[in-house]
């Protein structure tokens, strides 16, 4: 064998490796998720509350909590993240502002969340007084934002200027081409963004801390501290009582599989309206 | 400007300004949110920074009880886990990439792809819950005796792997950071080898290069802006990642030569103790480490989203 060949064959079975080590980390990652997970899975998750050490209990409050905290996010980002989306996508793609503030969507999109966190503190919980659902909503928004926008904007690119042009051409204004045609072109996109966005802030942990806080009733009033999954998962999960770490597996395994349910959905959902679309067009 | 005011009768309602001025609203927003952060961290770190001013960076005395602060030991954590983390997932992203773009056909690397997609859906406290209870302890009773016995006797870099074998701190931090940059490294540079016409391929197998000599001659400097973009941007997600590094670092503020030894991070730092702080001057000293932070990836990702878009 020449040295060529040997470097090739090195080279291949480099990247076999690359390719074997992530998934390897991710069934790792996958079977202690579910093998530790599984173990606390009963119907006590979902009706008791989160439990003082050595309390048996479950994590109801911390469950809807986190429902509502992702659901007010995701409310308040879209409208916001499609206009702003909408205003990228309708503007001169050179001009100056459009680059900048495209620029800056990407900034925000990858300053880290703690800092999120941090600025919504200042603004909402030292400015009310107390950590509240409302911080916590307006935290996990912030973070939603950027990924609505610039999905919006992608998808509004691609709807096809015929269209547009045919719309206009009906003599119908801007604003009813935009709303009446392309969102409806580009809505299964737009959706897929949104989708995309609620997988990222299920999730975060960081921004909750000083924001929503975490508390151990139930409550759905957005003024007071709220319950929320990820911090009560960190709680429960470095602490050193043995039940409260059971509490947190089985959290983390919900947490993943209603991330990894609304992914499988995001990829989903844009072919499936896609075929309903051609079937009541036939 | 004549032909919106033609197309309205007398009394008619603006729609298209109403629509473009809302939209434009919304896209200010996002510019308020960024001006927002910055000025917030500005004016909650006021108090450290005219106390300390700018040898805030310097100093690595963290002294919550004498009041006494300096970030110094928290930036080390950051830049030295991140550093250990792109180390180690860019040549691992890059292979994987490779793998997936070049040498396996579709029926393969299709699902291999979306696994190694879900790996960066999974949230970052799961990455240190694992991290923290399967990781460590097999870190602490495989890799780090190992490493006792076989690499503290190497020059240079023999002092990094003597420590305590604890399982935590900033290697096993740096470790756990480069699982969840790995696949937004391997999905950029995927992408970036995708976008290759296949007859610059065709050409260069052609002429008798091997599958080495094609991709690291030719493929790979034709996406060389893309890569380092990838592998800047897996940099900058890995300085600002707070909760997977919050688990395993060890909460320690000192400095150390050992990779082995319990640090901290400027994010695992403030996640642990802005809601214990009550004096104003750790808080304020806190959010001043924010704006550090703040400033450290604003840099990074700036350079990043400016190199992935000149190709």
């Amino acid at each position: 064998m020449t040295l060529r060949k040997v470097k090739n064959r090195a080279f291949i079975g480099f990247c076999v490796l690359s390719a074997l080590f992530g998934l390897m980390v991710l069934s790792s990652v996958l079977y202690s998720l579910i093998g530790k997970g599984l173990a606390g899975m009963q119907l006590d998750l979902f009706t008791e509350l989160t439990p003082g050490p050595g309390s048996p209990g479950g994590l109801k409050n911390a469950i809807i909590g986190s429902l509502i905290l992702t659901a007010l996010g995701i409310i308040i980002a879209t409208p916001l993240g499609v206009l702003a989306g909408t205003w990228l996508s309708e503007s001169n793609r050179s001009s100056k502002a459009a680059e900048t503030l495209r620029f800056l969507n990407g900034m925000l999109m990858s300053a880290p969340s703690i800092l999120i966190g941090l600025f919504v503190y200042k603004l909402v919980v030292v400015t009310t007084g107390t950590f509240s659902g409302w911080a916590g909503a307006t935290a996990l928004a912030i973070l939603a934002l950027p990924v609505i926008v610039s999905t919006t904007e992608e998808m509004l690119r691609l709807v096809p200027t015929t269209l547009k042009e045919a719309g206009s051409g009906l003599g119908a204004p801007r604003w009813r081409v935009i709303t009446r045609l392309c969102y409806r072109a580009a809505g299964s996109g737009i959706i897929t963004g949104i989708l995309l966005a609620m997988a990222r802030i299920t999730g975060e942990t960081a921004p909750l801390l000083f924001t929503a806080l975490n508390s151990n009733y139930m409550t759905t009033d957005l003024s007071q501290p709220m319950a929320n999954l990820p911090v009560t998962i960190y709680q429960y999960a470095m602490s050193p009582y043995e039940d409260w770490n059971q509490l947190a597996w089985s959290g983390a395994l919900l947490i993943t599989t209603f991330i990894l349910m609304i992914n499988i959905l995001a990829t989903v959902l844009p072919r499936w309206l896609k075929a309903r679309k051609a079937v009541k067009k036939s | 400007m004549h032909a919106t005011s033609l197309s309205l009768r007398p009394g008619a309602i603006n729609g298209d300004g109403i629509f473009q001025r809302l939209s434009f609203t919304s896209a200010v927003v996002i510019l308020l949110m960024l001006i927002g952060i910055i000025l917030s961290l500005i004016d909650g770190g006021w108090e450290a920074m005219v106390k300390f001013g700018p040898g805030f960076i310097v100093s690595d005395t963290w002294n919550p009880v004498g009041g006494e602060f300096g970030a110094a030991a928290a930036i080390y954590g950051t830049l030295v886990s991140s550093l250990i983390a792109i180390v180690i997932a860019i040549p691992v992203g890059l292979g994987t990439a490779i793998f997936l773009a070049e040498l396996t056909p579709g029926w393969l690397s299709r699902p291999i792809g979306v696994a190694i997609e879900l790996l960066a859906a999974v949230p970052s406290i799961i990455y240190g819950m694992w991290g923290l209870f399967v990781f460590a302890p097999w870190f602490s009773q495989g890799f780090q005796p190992w490493a006792l016995d076989h690499l503290v006797a190497l020059p240079l870099i023999g002092p990094w792997f003597d420590g305590p074998p604890i399982g935590i701190g900033l290697l096993t931090s740096g470790i756990i950071l480069s699982f969840m940059i790995l696949p937004i490294i391997t999905a950029l540079t995927r992408d970036a080898l995708k976008t290759i016409p296949s007859v610059v391929r065709e050409a260069a197998y052609g002429i008798g290069a091997t599958p080495y000599e094609v991709i690291t001659r030719v493929l790979l400097p034709t996406i060389k802006n893309a890569a380092v973009g990838a592998g800047i941007l897996g940099l900058g997600r890995a300085l600002g990642e707070t909760m997977a590094v919050a688990f395993v670092i060890g909460g320690a503020n000192r400095i150390e030569t050992s990779l082995f030894m319990p640090a901290s991070s400027i994010s695992s730092t403030i996640a642990q103790q802005f809601n214990e702080a009550t004096n104003p001057l750790h808080i304020s000293s806190l959010i001043y480490l924010g704006l550090v932070l703040f400033i450290l990836t604003f840099v990074v990702m700036g350079t990043a989203r400016l190199l992935l878009k000149k190709r």
